[in-house]
């Protein structure tokens, strides 16, 4: 009686589970469906373990490669001929300036733009979503082109590279970032809010200066530190624009060092102890990238 | 009246409302005008090369700097087949991973795995670049090519697309790097689309005596179509992009044939590679700054499809 009830199984997943006990068992379409979500199952646990597995491998070949060349000589000499023992300092110092400058010019204008798209640009204004677009649009927009795109309008003019046209490209990869993260974060304070500030009698600047950027303070510096990550590693926007330099430079309209450009440098050159630089540097690229994701996605949390 | 002081100091508040709205529009214009500016320089930096050679540019295989004659033809191809590669890859990859995210994972253990995925898309591209050059370039060469070739070397197609000396670099390598750079960005979007299927959908098919494949086949992909659709698209676009890992790995020849083992080059790796070695006003660097054009066109029209797919969900 029970067989007609299993073979159709088109409800059941297991076929019927009659009164019979003792009759019981799993039709063949049963148990072709149970083994193709075993099969589904096994793979999405595969390719998931395989993207674990790719971040364990970077992390080990950066340990097992960078780890030997770092040391106190490494962190501050300088940049030398082959085989002179020289460092990465000035390629640090680079760095930190001029993402330091490229922070300093992308998040004001980012934190205004993003102000304006949530508080000003709500439904209907073509304006604002056309500015949302174009934030997308450069947010995806390759950054090499980026690089070229500063070089035209900072480097050509001036005739020379310089680490401001360095710092200006990077201000110009963070700035979409940073628009887009302040918009988003500033949607999510209540309206009830804004409304609080203005029957207090506040103008409007001030309710969403001291009100509502403050209640969304958080999200906000996630998304600035967040595009600070973002530009610290980024390499393509500087090989045109502040170039890279082998000595010592603190001066913004010179070319300037960077440790990805560093890497770039080093990592393809034939001489032992460059390579290792660029691994050494590499190392630390990453792993002051890694860090400052891994702080704000944990504070975040909470 | 006593109205006079009121108005006076609301007056000064209002002007001060339109100084503030004057400053952020100003910053407005200025992301408006940021990616204006940018199509205009490629546009009239590759002018001369566009006018030079016409509809030739795009059909010419060769990059000849010594002749002065350029076509986009090898490194575009390059570009778009590493790009399919990497696609081919990196969506059952990303997709596997979402659903082990979403439906099959614990809650703790998939917020744990699902952050320690989104640091793999932090890590900088340079880097992927030095550690597909130092381990997936060897595996390539010394493992996968050669063991391909010997048992499909006499095959129709598959031969000529395996053909080549094995060095390592080349499209293949490149599509896996891009993969792997990809996939968890892929993933990410992926989880949040699944997450947002309706709960009763779901519990309704389980009720129906589902398993959580049919589940997934025949609930949750039909509803987030649009999304995954836009999600790979917004991927799609990373990768066409991409420069510094696939500089490390391309080889770096502008040529044009069947084998996908064999060095390339793609649109981006070739501007990083030629710009310093190419004059201010010459034709070299018009045609880079044509394909820096095409390749804006390229990643523009990928962002306006993935916006029209996902739009039309939410």
């Amino acid at each position: 009686m029970t067989a007609p009830v299993i073979s159709s199984a088109s409800a059941g997943k297991e076929g019927s589970t009659g009164s019979e006990p003792g009759q019981w068992r799993p039709s063949r379409k049963a148990m072709r469906r149970q083994l193709l979500d075993y099969v589904a199952t096994g793979v999405s646990i595969a390719a998931g373990s395989i993207l674990l597995l790719v971040l364990a491998s970077i992390l080990w070949t950066l340990l097992s490669r960078g780890l030997v060349g770092l040391s106190w000589a490494t962190l501050t000499h300088k940049m030398g001929p082959p085989g002179s023992g020289g460092g990465l300092a000035n390629a640090i110092v680079g760095s930190v300036l001029q993402t330091g400058l490229a922070l300093l010019m992308a998040a004001p204008v980012g934190l205004m733009c993003g102000i304006y798209l949530s508080e000003y640009g709500r439904k209907g204004n073509h304006f604002a979503s056309a500015v949302r677009f174009v934030a997308d649009m450069l947010m995806s927009a390759p950054s090499i082109l980026i690089g070229l795109f500063i070089y035209q309008l900072f480097v050509v003019p001036f005739g020379h590279f310089s680490g401001f046209a360095g710092a200006v490209a990077l201000a110009v990869l963070a700035l979409p970032l940073i628009v887009r993260t302040t918009e988003d974060m500033l949607r999510l304070v209540p309206t009830a809010m804004r409304e609080a500030g203005a029957a207090l009698g506040a103008a409007r600047w001030r309710v969403i200066l001291f009100l509502c950027l403050r209640s969304a303070r958080k999200g906000v510096t996630t998304g600035i530190l967040l595009a600070l990550a973002r530009m610290g590693g980024e390499t393509a926007p500087l090989l045109f624009t502040s170039l890279g330099n082998q000595t010592m430079s603190t001066d913004m309209t010179r070319p300037m060092a960077s440790l990805p450009i560093a890497i770039y440098q080093y990592a393809g050159a034939s001489y032992e102890d460059w390579v290792q630089l660029a691994w050494t540097g590499a190392l630390l690229v990453t792993f002051g990238v890694l860090i400052i994701n891994i702080t704000v996605r944990l504070s975040s949390r909470h | 009246m006593r109205m006079t002081p009121v108005s006076r100091s609301s007056h000064r508040r209002a002007g001060f409302d339109t100084v503030f709205h004057g400053l952020l529009l100003l910053c407005s214009l200025l992301v408006l005008a940021m990616l204006g500016g940018l199509i205009l320089l490629m546009a009239t930096g590759g002018w001369q090369a566009f006018t030079k050679f016409g509809l030739s540019f795009f059909t010419t295989a060769s990059w000849n700097p010594v002749k002065d004659v350029y076509g986009v033809l090898a490194p575009l191809l390059g570009t778009l087949v590493s790009t399919l590669i990497a696609m081919l890859i990196a969506v059952p990859m990303a997709f596997g991973t979402a659903f082990w995210l979403t439906y099959i994972a614990s809650g703790r253990f998939s917020s744990i795995v699902g952050t320690t995925i989104q640091l793999l898309a932090a890590v900088p591209s340079i880097i992927f670049g030095m550690w597909g050059f130092q381990t997936i370039v060897p595996f390539i060469a010394r493992d996968v090519q050669p063991f391909l070739n010997h048992h499909f070397r006499h095959t129709p197609i598959v031969g000529s697309l395996l053909s080549g000396p094995p060095v390592g670099t080349g499209l293949v390598t490149s599509g896996i790097i891009l993969a792997v750079m990809i996939a968890p960005f892929i993933t990410a979007v992926m989880v949040d689309v699944f997450s947002a299927v309706p709960p009763m959908l779901r519990e309704s098919a389980y009720g129906l005596g589902a398993t959580r494949w049919e589940m997934m086949r025949k609930i949750v992909v039909p509803w987030s179509r649009n999304g995954m659709i836009g999600a790979i698209v917004l991927g799609m676009g990373r990768a066409l992009g991409e420069t510094m890992a696939v500089t490390f790995i391309i080889g770096n020849v502008t040529t044009v044939g069947w084998s996908l083992f064999a060095p390339r080059s793609t649109v981006a790796s070739l501007i990083a590679l030629q710009f310093p070695e190419s004059p201010e006003g010459s034709l070299r660097l018009s045609s880079l700054m044509a394909l820096g054009f095409i390749l804006m066109l390229l990643s523009c029209v990928s962002l306006i499809l993935a916006r029209c797919l996902r739009g039309k969900r939410q």
